[in-house]
């Protein structure tokens, strides 16, 4: 950094009450290898001093898919869309779910579990939240992998839609973020903030329509079931990976694009306003 | 004016502390800790609907950690922190490295700043020290072809190359502070900001690092350093900031405000407490085998005649080393009068043979009343002795509490 450091030698910090700093984002550009070396740290934790290592990532995903496909698919008799196998259907619901719930769920505890770094340390505290969504998204390779090989296994073949996915995964983790940034700031001062994930996660899980087609949702209540962000992404998903099969209802995919702004817009809007005093209350 | 990189002005930081009522009651009843439970919880409760901070207890009482704090540094400058515990020099130091924000006041820094508040930040005890040192060094703000570049440095001077690919929760504690410290060492910011962190591993370690803050304390960059160890700060620092009870009281030469630090630090731990302390030492920041002369003062004492009276001189842990006791001197001074007005008795040492380090002055005194014994009434520091011969001396832990002078007879085998 002996270079980058000549060219900002006479950068000026002032620090002052109430003061926020200007550049931030540049700033949290600066701190891109500390986020990198961060999100690698928590991936490469995760699984020492595992016996089975990576096979846990694989385990829960396809475990839930049988038993939603079993439960809904068999016993409910929900239909899936068209005439993409229930299993894949299910599956490309439970992937978004997945990495919308452990982005959800790493970023909010992420300040607390770190928060010898935050009072010892200076960095962007926005790095630290940020990074979990990176451990979440190599269990989503994961999931990808899984998913092409049932998909193999049933001959089914997504079309040209595929292309889009990228999309939606960006706005899966826009859409965990936003609520995770204000719950983890929220966290910080207040411990009870942490009841309250396990909570969201159990009621989702039901409330998206992760073990069946959200076309099985009447009508009338269509537009308020889309209140949940999560409801928009897996339509996205499914519409990407079940090629034709699954269609995108717009009017509610565009509210559950709307209520995700607001929520990164006010979570990072709070985040940034209670970031100073993180180090006096963790 | 371009040459200060550190502009502090006014600098004060407040934190809202709690209390316990209960602990003043003398007596408990079941229908005071209910009301005082629902009180808290209403508290609590409109303290979180108002995004306020929750604080226990049901007393909530302001506490300035620094207050009015205003000074420069300019570039190069070493600067020495020094001060009793809760004097503000940690908070000072989490201001100055951004960690939290001032409530009052504004600081300019110009340039990089790295700090060091504590050895081994963010080392994960699951990973092995090479991916801790890359873990630790991105935390401590340096870049990973800087890490690269260093890697084999950090390691030799850590002296863990055979067990690089251990997780560090196998380390023993010296290996595990040495690997942090090593990897903290090779920082280069242009600000270099350090809390009490020397006093870890063993005495060879420590001289090690101690050396390695003297290279980069040379190389023209600015540092902050606080300590305890004022044998460290004496010989890093050209500056000295003393701070107490979160305001700066005094800021100037080292050697000025160590002794500066000396005289006030016995003042503060003997108001009321004592009748007695010491008022003077000449001079302030003896050498190892020096002279010194100590001026024992006693005030507001209701006594009027001193009877015996000694002067103790105990070690940084507590062990009395030292006496001199003036009924060796006979009815030359004793009794002594006090009067209204207090007295003095200087004594005079030609030849302190104690080892460098920090020492504190008791007595023990009987008047016409009591026989007490009086601790910590004041504090010398004792500076290394410049060898004449060119010995590097042993380290001061090494060498117990006296340098003795002696004279040396021998015969050599056949």
């Amino acid at each position: 950094m002996s270079r980058a450091g000549a060219a900002e030698q006479e950068r000026v910090v002032i620090l002052e009450a109430g003061r926020a700093t200007r550049n931030y984002w540049r700033d949290l550009w600066h701190y891109r290898e500390l986020f990198a070396i961060l999100a690698w740290r928590d991936v490469a934790v995760r699984y020492k001093q595992t016996v089975i290592g990576l096979a846990w990532a694989l385990l829960r995903p396809f475990l839930t898919m049988v038993i939603f496909t079993v439960i809904f698919g068999r016993i409910a008799k929900l239909p899936a869309d068209g005439t993409a196998p229930y299993p894949i259907m299910v599956f490309a619901g439970m992937m978004p779910w997945f990495l919308f719930s452990s982005v959800l769920t790493e970023a909010s505890g992420s300040l607390i579990g770190n928060a010898n770094l935050i009072s010892k340390v200076y960095f962007p505290r926005l790095v630290v939240p940020a990074a979990t969504a990176v451990v979440a998204l190599v269990d989503f390779g994961v999931n990808f992998v899984m998913l092409a090989l049932l998909m193999a296994w049933y001959g089914f073949l997504p079309n040209w839609h595929l292309m889009f996915l990228p999309a939606f995964v960006a706005l899966a983790i826009l859409a965990s973020l936003g609520p995770a940034l204000w719950i983890t700031a929220l966290n910080v001062k207040y411990r009870d903030f942490r009841y309250v994930i396990p909570f969201i996660m159990q009621f989702g899980l039901y409330v998206s329509p992760v073990g069946f087609s959200s076309a099985a949702i009447p009508d009338q209540w269509r537009l308020l079931y889309s209140l949940n962000p999560v409801v928009g992404i897996i339509d996205g998903f499914r519409w990407c990976l079940l090629g034709g099969e699954s269609q995108i209802y717009w009017p509610g995919f565009v509210l559950s694009l709307g209520v995700t702004a607001s929520f990164l817009w006010f979570g990072i809007r709070y985040f940034r306003a209670t970031e100073r005093t993180f180090a006096d209350m963790v | 004016m371009s040459d200060v990189v550190i502009r502090a002005d006014g600098l004060g930081k407040k934190y809202l502390i709690g209390h316990q009522s209960a602990a003043r009651e003398r007596y408990t009843a079941l229908r005071d800790v209910v009301g005082r439970q629902m009180r808290g919880f209403i508290r609590s409760a409109r303290d979180m609907a108002l995004g306020r901070q929750i604080i226990s207890g049901d007393e909530v009482e302001e506490f300035w950690a620094l207050k009015g704090v205003s000074f420069e540094i300019t570039r190069g400058e070493v600067v020495g922190i020094i001060g009793r515990n809760g004097a503000g020099k940690s908070t000072l130091l989490k201001v100055l490295s951004r960690i939290t924000e001032p409530s009052t006041g504004r600081v300019e820094i110009k340039g990089r700043v790295a700090s060091l508040l504590e050895v081994g930040t963010g080392f994960h005890p699951e990973l092995t020290g090479r991916e801790n040192i890359y873990l630790n060094g991105a935390i401590l703000g340096m870049s990973r072809a800087e890490i690269r570049r260093k890697f084999d440095e950090i390691v030799a001077f850590a002296e863990v190359e055979k067990f690089l690919d251990t997780p560090v929760k196998r380390y023993s504690s010296g290996m595990y502070v040495r690997l942090a410290f090593a990897v903290a060492a090779h920082l280069e910011p242009e600000i270099l900001i350090v809390d009490e962190v020397l006093a870890v591993g063993d005495a060879e370690f420590q001289k090690k690092c101690l050396g390695k803050m003297q290279d980069v304390a040379g190389g023209g960059r600015t540092v902050l350093f606080v300590s305890h160890n004022m044998g460290a700060v004496r010989q890093l620092c050209s500056t000295g900031l003393h701070f107490a009870n979160g305001a700066l009281i005094q800021k100037g030469n080292v050697s000025k405000v160590l002794s500066g630090y000396a005289l006030q630090d016995a003042d503060v731990s003997v108001r009321g407490a004592s009748p007695i302390s010491v008022t003077r030492l000449e001079p302030l920041a003896p050498e190892s085998g020096g002279a010194l002369s100590v001026r024992l003062s006693l005030n507001g004492t209701k006594c009027e005649e001193v009877r015996e009276l000694a002067l103790l001189l105990y070690a940084a842990n507590g062990t009395r080393i030292a006496i001199a006791d003036l009924r060796t001197r006979g009815g030359l001074v004793l009794p002594l009068r006090v009067g209204p007005s207090g007295c003095f008795v200087d004594f005079h040492f030609p030849s302190l043979p104690l080892v460098e380090g920090e020492y504190s002055f008791g007595a023990y005194l009987v008047d016409s009343e009591a026989a007490s014994d009086c601790l910590d009434i004041g504090r010398v520091y004792i500076t290394p002795k410049v060898s004449a011969v060119g010995v590097v001396p042993y380290s001061s832990t090494a060498r117990g509490f006296l340098e003795l002078e002696f004279g040396v007879n021998y015969a050599e085998g056949a």
